[in-house]
């Protein structure tokens, strides 16, 4: 089992979201975060006064995925995440020691 | 053409009575009218306050002090009311002396239905004071952008009863009071053309703002950490509702439903909007962009110094005052004030301090009787540059001088007072908090609930 991260551009989330609804995914947990990356963040200016936003909002993804699927989903979220341009975010991939359903206690994969 | 009246008479016995009751009537119907002007000036002017500033000055500050940014404008039009039905009409519009007025007033004795002559003779004098309360009201409130985010509560309550009978009774009394030394109208010794306020509201209100901002300091953090405005929309909502209002507060000043309120209405307009381009373009040039914020400042700045040009000028020269004062205080915000490093939190000063005193030393260079034909003595007199009058710019400098003096020593001297008896900032953790939950006990945003 791995656990997949993923920031993404907020603008992306339906995007990333249909793309793993069409292969099967169903599970999925979503925030709202704020990050940079190498992109440089932009500047806000009120009354002559200059502010460098550089923590800009993103959206981060999680979910769990058995081994097999793995790459399949890496490539779905990285096609539909993508814009080309700096900013377009990260993903990152865990081992997952151990996952159980809280409704019944299954363990593993049949968990997941 | 001659009239045989003892044949008229004759012929009509009861001519004389019936030419009383047309008078009358007639007299009546003009009453109706200007007091229905009036009295909805007065309200337009109440909503500069509330909610006009309180959203304009709310929506500025950082989200913890929204609901304590928006109680010192609305704590104004429960306190200052009380204090001006007590004394402060008195004091003003009463006879007395040069600089303070007389005490005929007390508690509103005898103004009611009866006009004053001296300053509307068609409307109730109750519609006066009513009104005259609502300027009052507002100009205390105008400070409050210097100290916002930082102020003790109870300090702000106590500082506003003194300033208003310190600083705003003694300059409303000089400007607009019977006697009063700078009342061009009625007896002062010293002219100053002041149509809506410029000297008695945003001089003074300007000037102590200043004080206040250095007497307390800056706020913590600034201007490293970012202070910027948690909601502009709240503060575009207030702007436009503060340019509407300003048609009570500039037209109302002609105390008539007449063609000199229409012209101040239109100089008003005209001002505001070349004051809002004329900011914006100044930005644009500057920093790359025209804003929503640099748009809305603008409006206020043009409506600030047409304000005591108001009666008094073409429609020309006042889209020329509005584009000037876009620029200026555009300059004094961005730049001055950053040169000095004082913390003026939403620029009172800048805004209503510089901008109040171009325009009326404008008002000198372009006041004319061609729109302000008020007599003294039976006689139109010369108004400013432009009739041929250039002392008047002497003249409208004393006034700002006198204003500015009054206001600088007296808010020091009340800053001194409160922080004596109350100290008027609060400390360092509660600011860091937020006034809105340490001053009031609550939250201006509980979206959770």
């Amino acid at each position: 089992m791995k656990k997949i991260e993923a920031i993404i551009q907020p603008f992306k989330l339906e995007d990333v979201k249909e793309a793993l609804k069409n292969i099967g995914i169903d599970g999925m947990t979503i925030s709202e975060v704020r990050g940079h990356g190498r992109q440089k963040g932009h500047k806000e200016v009120y009354r002559g006064q200059e502010y460098n936003v550089d923590l800009l909002p993103k959206v981060k993804f999680e979910m769990i995925v058995n081994d097999d699927r793995l790459d399949e989903v890496l490539d779905t979220i990285t096609t539909a995440a993508r814009s080309g341009k700096i900013g377009d975010g990260k993903i990152f991939v865990f081992d997952v020691a151990e996952a159980i359903r809280i409704r019944n206690g299954d363990r593993g994969e049949s968990a997941v | 053409m001659h009239f045989d009246y003892a044949l008229l008479l004759q012929a009509a016995p009861d001519l004389t009575a019936r030419l009383n009751a047309v008078e009358a009537a007639a007299k009546s119907a003009q009453s109706a009218g200007d007091n229905a002007w009036m009295l909805v000036s007065a309200a337009l002017v109440l909503l500069m306050t509330g909610p006009g500033l309180a959203l304009f000055y709310g929506g500025l500050v950082r989200s913890k002090n929204v609901l304590s940014t928006m109680m010192h404008s609305f704590i104004m039009m429960a306190l200052v009311t009380v204090i001006w039905a007590l004394v402060g009409y008195s004091l003003v519009f009463a006879e007395g002396s040069p600089f303070i007025g007389g005490f005929k007033y007390l508690f509103l004795n005898g103004v009611g239905k009866e006009p004053n002559a001296d300053y509307a003779g068609t409307i109730p004098q109750g519609t006066f004071m009513i009104y005259q309360m609502m300027f009052a009201v507002i100009t205390p409130a105008l400070i409050s952008g210097a100290y916002a985010e930082r102020i003790k509560f109870s300090a702000m309550a106590l500082f506003t009863t003194l300033w208003v009978f310190i600083v705003y009774f003694p300059m409303a009394h000089m400007v607009w009071g019977k006697g009063g030394l700078l009342n061009a109208y009625l007896g002062g010794s010293i002219p100053t053309l002041d149509f809506a306020g410029g000297t008695v509201v945003h001089i003074t209100s300007g000037v102590s703002a200043l004080v206040c901002a250095l007497y307390l300091g800056k706020r913590v953090g600034f201007p490293k950490e970012p202070h910027k405005p948690h909601s502009l929309v709240l503060s575009t909502i207030g702007a436009c509702l503060l340019w509407v209002g300003w048609f009570g507060f500039n037209a109302g000043s002609a105390l008539a439903a007449n063609g000199l309120a229409t012209s101040a209405f239109v100089a008003t307009h005209l001002a505001a909007a070349a004051a809002a381009l004329s900011w914006m373009a100044a930005e644009w040039l500057h920093s790359g962009k025209p804003s929503m914020l640099g748009g809305i400042s603008g409006c206020v700045a043009g409506l600030v110094a047409i304000t005591p040009a108001s009666g008094f000028v073409k429609p020309m020269p006042a889209l020329l005052i509005g584009a000037l004062a876009g620029m200026f205080c555009f300059w004094m915000v961005a730049k001055v004030k950053n040169m000095f490093g004082y913390d003026d939190s939403l620029d009172a000063f800048g805004v209503h301090g510089a901008g109040g005193t171009l325009g009326a030393i404008l008002t000198g260079v372009f006041a004319t009787n061609a729109i302000n034909d008020a007599q003294i003595n039976g006689k139109v007199i010369p108004l400013g540059l432009v009739d041929g009058n250039p002392g008047q710019i002497l003249n409208q400098a004393i006034g700002v001088a006198i204003a500015i003096v009054l206001a600088a020593a007296g808010t020091y001297l009340i800053l001194k007072v409160c922080d004596a008896l109350l100290g008027v900032r609060v400390d360092r953790d509660e600011e860091i908090q937020g006034l809105d939950v340490t001053q009031h006990g609550e939250e201006g945003y509980n979206l959770e609930a």
